[in-house]
């Protein structure tokens, strides 16, 4: 699995890093960045559920 | 469940539609989507592509790919003007009727028009149509003149602010969000706007249209004001789309009453804008017209549906609005019993954060530019440690 965001459209929600802060991390102004691209197996069930909880779609995730 | 139908395919309709999807069900889906394009994002229309930042791909939920794998027979253009709940029917207004053994109503809102005033040259926005006709009229235009000093008529004074409109905000509250907002942070709001040149005409409401050769040419306010304008967007708030469900045997009440499950009726829920349930957490019923809400009510309810929920649907409310380069957010109860007090910062200050404490227990917290504050404030609401 390949996590993808666009930090352009990100609405500082938080939303992400409530449900995955193993993948998401939030800069000063709340903007998401990524702690990592591609999450370990134990971790990608909720980083799905986080691309689902961004009220602004701002992330994709490939799967491998 | 070997058939679900859902009625409106926006935020809430296609958050249900994956979520039932992602639970491995493989039953026959059908969306009824009263608009004729893939589903797209609302908030961006009042900011980013009002503005011509963004193009209207920018917008789109769901990609092609993502819409394909829901495997869905979608109906495009088609509105639901009637439902038999007795047999389990709905009918379109092309007159086809689509059997379900689950109904999930998303059908949102619409604007509100004050009567006598639909007129050319008098804006909505609900649509992306909308939008582009707004901006099509403010490319045409230096001035603007927003009826209603509500979230979504601040934002587009802003945005059009920025192009460089002059922009005039009629607002019958006399601190305009004074009822949405704290009144700290209504004031601060208003404060940027006139910092950065908008006319905020604020306790004076709309008396009538004035009309040049068939189109607007100003407006007369109810102490005799006129404003003149050639382009004006009216922004007084949005109504539950219900007119479809007379004689449904549905409970209509501002939304479709809920109980606490988003159930409407047997087989029957609701989700989004249109939905009003029974919240246990806040102790009373809700309508919540905030974007986080479509997505995190349509992925509930498709669990529900599919019998996987055992708890009720307890979310903490959230919403944010955009202003001149300020994000104010908002996480926790709407209408908090009890005063707010400044946690960090004050008034003045480039970022502050309120809370609305009970007792020491957190109800909500409104942050001015403080993303990260409320973090931490919707882990508290939440109960996650943090």
């Amino acid at each position: 699995m390949r996590v993808r965001i666009d930090p352009d459209k990100c609405i500082a929600s938080g939303a992400c890093v409530l449900a995955q802060p193993k993948v998401f991390a939030q800069d000063e102004d709340g903007i998401v960045w990524l702690l990592k691209d591609v999450p370990d197996a134990d971790e990608e069930a909720a980083t799905v559920e986080a691309m689902h909880a961004c009220p602004a779609m701002v992330i994709e995730i490939d799967e491998a | 469940m070997e058939s679900v139908v859902i009625v409106g395919f926006g935020a809430a309709g296609l958050a249900c539609a994956e979520a039932l999807r992602q639970a491995g069900w493989a039953g026959r889906l059908t969306i009824l989507s009263a608009e004729t394009e893939p589903p797209y994002d609302r908030p961006p229309l009042s900011k980013q592509y009002l503005s011509g930042e963004w193009d209207a791909r920018k917008l789109l939920l769901a990609g092609e790919k993502r819409i394909d794998a829901l495997g869905a027979d979608i109906r495009w253009g088609r509105s639901a003007v009637a439902v038999d709940t007795a047999a389990r029917v709905v009918v379109d207004d092309a007159g086809e009727t689509h059997p379900y053994d689950g109904l999930v109503i998303a059908v949102g809102v619409q604007p509100v028009r004050i009567p006598g005033t639909d007129v050319p040259g008098m804006h909505v926005l609900r649509t992306r149509e909308d939008a582009d006709g707004l901006r099509e009229a403010l490319a045409a235009d230096d001035g603007l003149l927003v009826v209603g000093g509500g979230f979504l008529g601040l934002e587009v004074a802003a945005g059009a602010r920025e192009l460089g409109k002059d922009v005039t905000v009629v607002e019958p509250l006399p601190l305009p969000l004074g009822t949405k907002l704290p009144e700290q942070v209504a004031r601060r709001l208003v404060a940027l706007h006139r910092a950065h040149g908008v006319e905020v005409l604020a306790g004076v409401g709309l008396s009538s249209v004035a009309l040049d050769d068939g189109r607007l040419s100003g407006v007369v306010l109810d102490d005799g004001r006129e404003v003149p304008a050639r382009t004006a967007l009216m922004a007084v708030g949005a109504r539950p789309r219900l007119a479809w469900l007379d004689g449904s045997g549905l409970v209509v009440e501002d939304g479709i009453v809920c109980d606490d499950h988003c159930r409407a009726a047997s087989r029957v829920w609701a989700a989004g804008d249109v939905a009003r349930w029974q919240h246990r957490g806040l102790g009373r019923s809700i309508r919540l017209e905030h974007r986080m809400n479509a997505t995190e009510q349509g992925r509930y309810v498709a669990r529900d549906v599919l019998g996987l929920e055992d708890g009720p649907f307890v979310p903490t409310p959230f919403f944010w609005t955009d202003h001149f380069g300020v994000r104010v957010q908002s996480a926790g109860d709407p209408e908090p019993p009890v005063a707010a007090a400044f946690a960090e910062g004050d008034e003045g200050a480039d970022s502050f954060l309120l809370e609305y404490r009970d007792d020491g227990r957190l109800l909500a917290g409104i942050g001015w530019n403080a993303p990260r504050s409320l973090v931490a404030v919707r882990r508290e609401l939440s109960g996650v440690p943090a």
